[in-house]
């Protein structure tokens, strides 16, 4: 079966949703359609806590947002998408609030701001700490009064079809009753979100597996900046669940085993009682990463079951503060963790927490193959560099999304073409290898649960937060040799009725070329820069990498890495400085 | 745009399913309650119309209330109509936010006026009958 | 503390099955294990078979709503040393079609979402470039509460009414209209007030009061609704006084 419509987006996220309404308010006349493997409102950003940064104080400005972001961003970040970004982002915010979300207010009903992490001014909005929970539902329900949005709920992408470098439409699956749909379009959007789960680790939802980056790698479009996988410093031991940057920003320390603020030994700046911006706790996601390895290799850290953990002391901010800026994470404390932040110190460790890397994309989020857009954390633009700054990715996501679903809608009015009848045998390929996926029978003796926890550990034990050319060879080996037992794993599941085991099996494929890809382009990245710190390379190398990596798929199916110089308009590389 | 496959599972009602729990057995005696609301107002339309006939037919009513099966219906009755009342007062601060001088007054302290109101009705009929 | 834990979950497979049937597998009992933890482990190790949603495990996608010993909780807020020794036993949510497994079908829900138009309504759209609708903060407490639903069906399980009145909106639904009517920035409560006032609408409601016990939110979708009666009830008298005044 086939239906078509003009513009096809993959994911109900931020990213998703944002663009499917700049479709339909661009041109009415489209018909958009929004794919989703899980209903809109429960994608991966409705768990975002902390906020949403956009210049709007008084005693801020645009050119302070980008030039916080861009050496935050390790001088990666490029500085022509960076200039677009803080420059849309204030109103993209404000459009949210006028489509209800419930921003946090001033008393004379202004919008609030607060601190976060690498920004030295107050600029982050939020809504409690539930900002990505309020961000999504406003979203969706506005969505909801746009009937021309067709929505997928539920419905599985497992190929993005691609001829003649130009993107047809998709093919994907229904999960309630297993139906094989193609879903042709004019153009089309990846708003798919990140990969954490290619790491053990980490904070991102079981949906994060990178599906759109494998999509668009396998149709043959460029992945970017792929060796940068951010660590967020906090988060809670055994889960993963993040404690929000948010919770430093109020004023909360970060302590080791002997009660100590650490980070001052880290040229992170000096403690003081209150939170100073760029300093301390507030500095950048990546180094302060890195100084919780170096307190570990001290032996500053405590040991638990679940590894190592340092404290993060909230109980000077006292509960009137907590509950009012922070309630989340005292419920979260609470119930996952058995502490109230209140009265006790919440253990914390790094945990992988956001991909900066992902599809090449120009500033207005088009990819190298016509036709085919990406926004959002999928998407790499790039705004984030070498290390994204807290709170700037729900507004890339608002920021990017309008822009690609601006020029999807344009490109889909004008260039309406009928589709190849090669790609109509491509889908039909593709439902056949779907059949044959189902089909696969318990000759293979492996679990997918096992290769998957394998590749996991390849992938913390090779490119963690610290990596050298070794630890990298190694994975790269590993993860071949899972490769080949990948073909041979069998699934129990061979029915057509919500068969979640069939799509594990078809998110692990997509999380090994996303893996692969990040170690192929670490081990090229000869230098040590934002979130990719390499021991045998361990300085910033401007002469030869102040560029983005690119891997692109071959003929053979391996990837090749080039680079990309980045684009520098008003802020030549530094130093980074911070609580100096 | 899921389509159901027409082959999804639909857990029956169970017959006593009210029993389950106890909120359910309260809300289907509440429900319930409602019959003996009525009653009272049939019974209290019954002895106004025995007062209106004169002194015998209104003896003649009160022998009959005295009855046994009268009363205990009146007793249950009584029953069901406190649970009515107490589960109606419990409702009320979910249905009304009150403010006093900007500041929302705790649900307890609607739950209290409520009942405050009526030991004060019940307090105004006792002196008007006793009296 | 026993290092094992008995969970009997419901196994429904349209392809065999004509009604659900229990099964029974040993999972290891460890702190902070959910009773989500649980499941992830029989589909991981014991059986891949095994079908239900989850996403965040942190109680905010709203994904893994389930009946655990009979009651509807999220199955990622659920502890299993809080069922100890067990047996737990794990059915799909109630008063839903089961698909499979633990997994149900919402598309009820999501077809009456937008029947209560929960998104804001004005008559005058500001630009943005005037900045914010202002709201105080005591404005946004009017609604914050009922803005915290997750759509996770919780309330719906619980709810007596719509197992009998498949029509009824139902809770969440009728909170999220309330959360817009209460938003000083919204000027809709005329267009909710026909589908709210229905009969399926809040008129349905009994107060039970089981919703808001179930909500793992603090929604309080029972209060929603008690509010709403006493909103409709005036603006009916209202109308009948004022016909023609309309808002
Ligand atoms: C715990 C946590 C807290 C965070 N806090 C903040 C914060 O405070 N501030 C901030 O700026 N950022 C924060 N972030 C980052 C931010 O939330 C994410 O980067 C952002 O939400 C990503 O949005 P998205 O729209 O790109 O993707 P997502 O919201 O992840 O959406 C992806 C969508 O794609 C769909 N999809 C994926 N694969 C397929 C497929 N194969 N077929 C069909 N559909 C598919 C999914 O169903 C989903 O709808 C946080 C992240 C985490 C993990
Ligand atoms: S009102 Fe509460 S129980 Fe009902 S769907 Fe919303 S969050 Fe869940
Ligand atoms: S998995 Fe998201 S609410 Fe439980």
């Amino acid at each position: 079966m086939s239906t078509f419509h003009d513009v096809v987006v993959i994911g109900g996220g931020g990213a998703g949703l944002r663009a499917a309404i700049a479709v339909a308010e661009t041109n009415p006349a489209l018909r958009v359609a929004v794919i989703s493997k899980v209903y809109p409102m429960r994608s991966h950003t409705v768990s975002a806590e902390g906020g949403a940064a956009a210049v709007s104080a008084a005693d801020d400005s645009l050119d302070e947002h980008a030039y916080d972001t861009v050496s935050g961003g390790d001088w990666l970040c490029d500085q022509d998408a960076v200039e677009a970004f803080v420059a849309e982002a204030p109103r993209e915010l404000l459009r949210l609030e006028h489509w209800g979300c419930p921003w946090s207010r001033q008393p004379d009903g202004r919008i609030a701001v607060r601190a976060f992490g690498g920004m030295k001014k107050k600029r982050t909005w939020f809504a409690a700490d539930r900002t990505g929970f309020h961000l999504l539902h406003t979203l969706f329900q506005t969505a909801l009064s746009y009937s021309d949005i067709v929505r997928y709920d539920e419905w599985y992408v497992t190929k993005i079809l691609v001829d003649d470098g130009r993107a047809y439409g998709v093919v994907a699956i229904e999960l309630a009753t297993g139906r094989i749909e193609t879903i042709t379009a004019s153009a089309v959007i990846v708003c798919t979100g990140g990969c954490g789960r290619v790491f053990p680790f980490t904070t991102n939802a079981n949906i994060k597996t990178g599906d759109g980056m494998a999509l668009a790698y396998r149709a043959g479009a460029a992945l970017k900046d792929m060796e940068f996988v951010q660590y967020h410093p906090t988060g809670l031991p055994f889960t993963g669940i993040l404690i929000t940057e948010a919770a430093r920003a109020e004023g909360g320390w970060l302590l080791n085993k002997d009660g100590y603020r650490y980070l001052q030994d880290y040229d992170l700046g000096t403690p003081t009682p209150d939170p100073v911006l760029r300093n301390m706790e507030l500095g950048p996601r990546d180094r302060l990463s890195q100084a919780f390895v170096h307190e570990f290799e001290k032996g500053r850290t405590i040991d638990t079951p679940y590894g190592p953990v340092v404290n993060l002391d909230l109980r000077h901010l006292g509960a009137k503060l907590i509950d009012a800026k922070l309630p989340f994470v005292r419920e979260l404390c609470s119930k996952y963790q058995n502490i109230d932040p209140v009265t006790s110190l919440v253990p914390v460790r790094p945990v992988v927490h956001y991909m900066m890397g992902g599809i090449h994309t120009d500033i207005r989020g088009a990819t190298s193959l016509d036709g085919l857009y990406a926004a959002g954390e999928v998407a790499c633009v790039s705004i984030n560099g070498a290390n994204r700054l807290g709170s700037n990715s729900l507004p890339e996501c608002l920021v990017f999304g309008n822009r690609a679903g601006r020029a999807a809608a344009v490109f889909a009015a004008r260039y309406r073409q009928a589709v190849p009848s090669a790609v109509q045998a491509m889908a039909r390929d593709e439902e056949r290898r779907l059949a044959e996926e189902l089909a696969r029978h318990a000759e293979g003796h492996e679990r997918i649960a096992d290769i998957r926890t394998e590749m996991q550990t390849t992938m913390e034990n090779g490119a963690g937060i610290f990596r050298d050319g070794d630890s990298l060879t190694k994975a790269s080996d590993q993860l071949h040799e899972l490769r080949m037992r990948f073909a041979h794993a069998a699934i129990d599941d061979h029915s057509k009725d919500f068969n979640t085991e069939l799509i594990a099996l078809l998110e692990l494929g997509f999380m090994m070329d996303v893996a692969e890809s990040i170690i192929a382009c670490a081990l090229q990245r000869e230098e040590s820069r934002g979130a990719h710190q390499r021991t045998d390379f361990p300085r910033r190398d401007d002469e030869r990498f102040l560029a983005h990596s690119l891997i692109q798929r071959g003929a053979d199916g391996t990837g090749r890495v080039s680079y990309l110089p980045v684009t520098i308009t008003r802020w030549p590389p530094g130093e980074r400085i911070y609580g100096r | 745009m899921t389509a159901s496959t027409g082959r999804s599972y639909r857990r029956p009602i169970a017959l006593f399913w009210w029993l389950s729990r106890r909120s359910y057995l309260l809300f289907v005696l509440r429900e319930l309650s409602a019959v003996f609301v009525a009653w009272f107002v049939v019974y209290l339309l019954l002895l106004v119309n025995a007062i209106g006939d004169g002194a015998p037919s209104y003896a003649r009513f009160v022998d009959w209330s005295g009855s046994s099966w009268v009363l205990v219906l009146n007793l249950i009755a009584l029953a069901f109509v406190l649970l009515h009342v107490v589960t109606w007062f419990g409702l009320a601060p979910r249905a009304m936010v009150v403010r006093l001088r900007g500041h929302r007054i705790p649900p307890p302290q609607i739950v209290a006026a409520h009942y405050l109101a009526w030991l004060l009705l019940s307090a105004i009929v006792a002196w008007v009958v006793l009296r | 503390m026993a290092d094992e834990i008995t969970l009997e979950v419901a196994r429904y497979r349209p392809e065999v099955d004509s009604s659900p049937v229990m099964q029974s597998y040993q999972v290891p009992l460890r702190e902070h294990w959910a009773v989500l933890d649980g499941l992830t482990y029989i589909k991981d190790q014991l059986d891949g078979t095994l079908s239900f949603r989850w996403s965040c495990r942190m109680g905010i996608c709203g994904s893994c709503g389930m009946t655990v010993n009979g009651e509807p909780v999220l199955s990622c807020a659920t502890f299993l040393t809080d069922y100890a020794p067990g047996p737990v036993r794990v059915e799909p949510l109630h008063n839903f079609p089961v698909i499979r497994d633990l997994v149900i079908d919402i598309e009820d829900f999501m077809a009456k979402l937008p029947t209560v138009k929960p998104w804001i309504v004005r008559d005058v759209q500001s630009p943005v470039e005037q900045g914010e609708y202002l709201q105080t903060p005591e404005e946004l407490e009017e609604y914050q509460q009922y803005s915290m639903c997750i759509n996770c069906m919780l309330c719906y399980s619980a709810c007596p009414v719509y197992a009998l009145e498949p029509e009824f909106i139902g809770p969440a639904a009728i909170a999220l209209a309330q959360r817009y009517n209460l938003d000083s920035r919204d000027e809709g409560a005329a267009e909710r007030l026909e589908v709210l006032s229905s009969p399926e609408g809040i008129w349905a409601c009994t107060f039970v009061g089981e919703c808001s016990a179930a909500c793992p939110k603090g929604v309080d979708p029972a209060g929603a609704i008690q509010r709403y009666k006493l909103t409709a009830a005036t603006q009916t008298v209202k109308n009948l006084l004022m016909p023609r005044s309309k808002r």
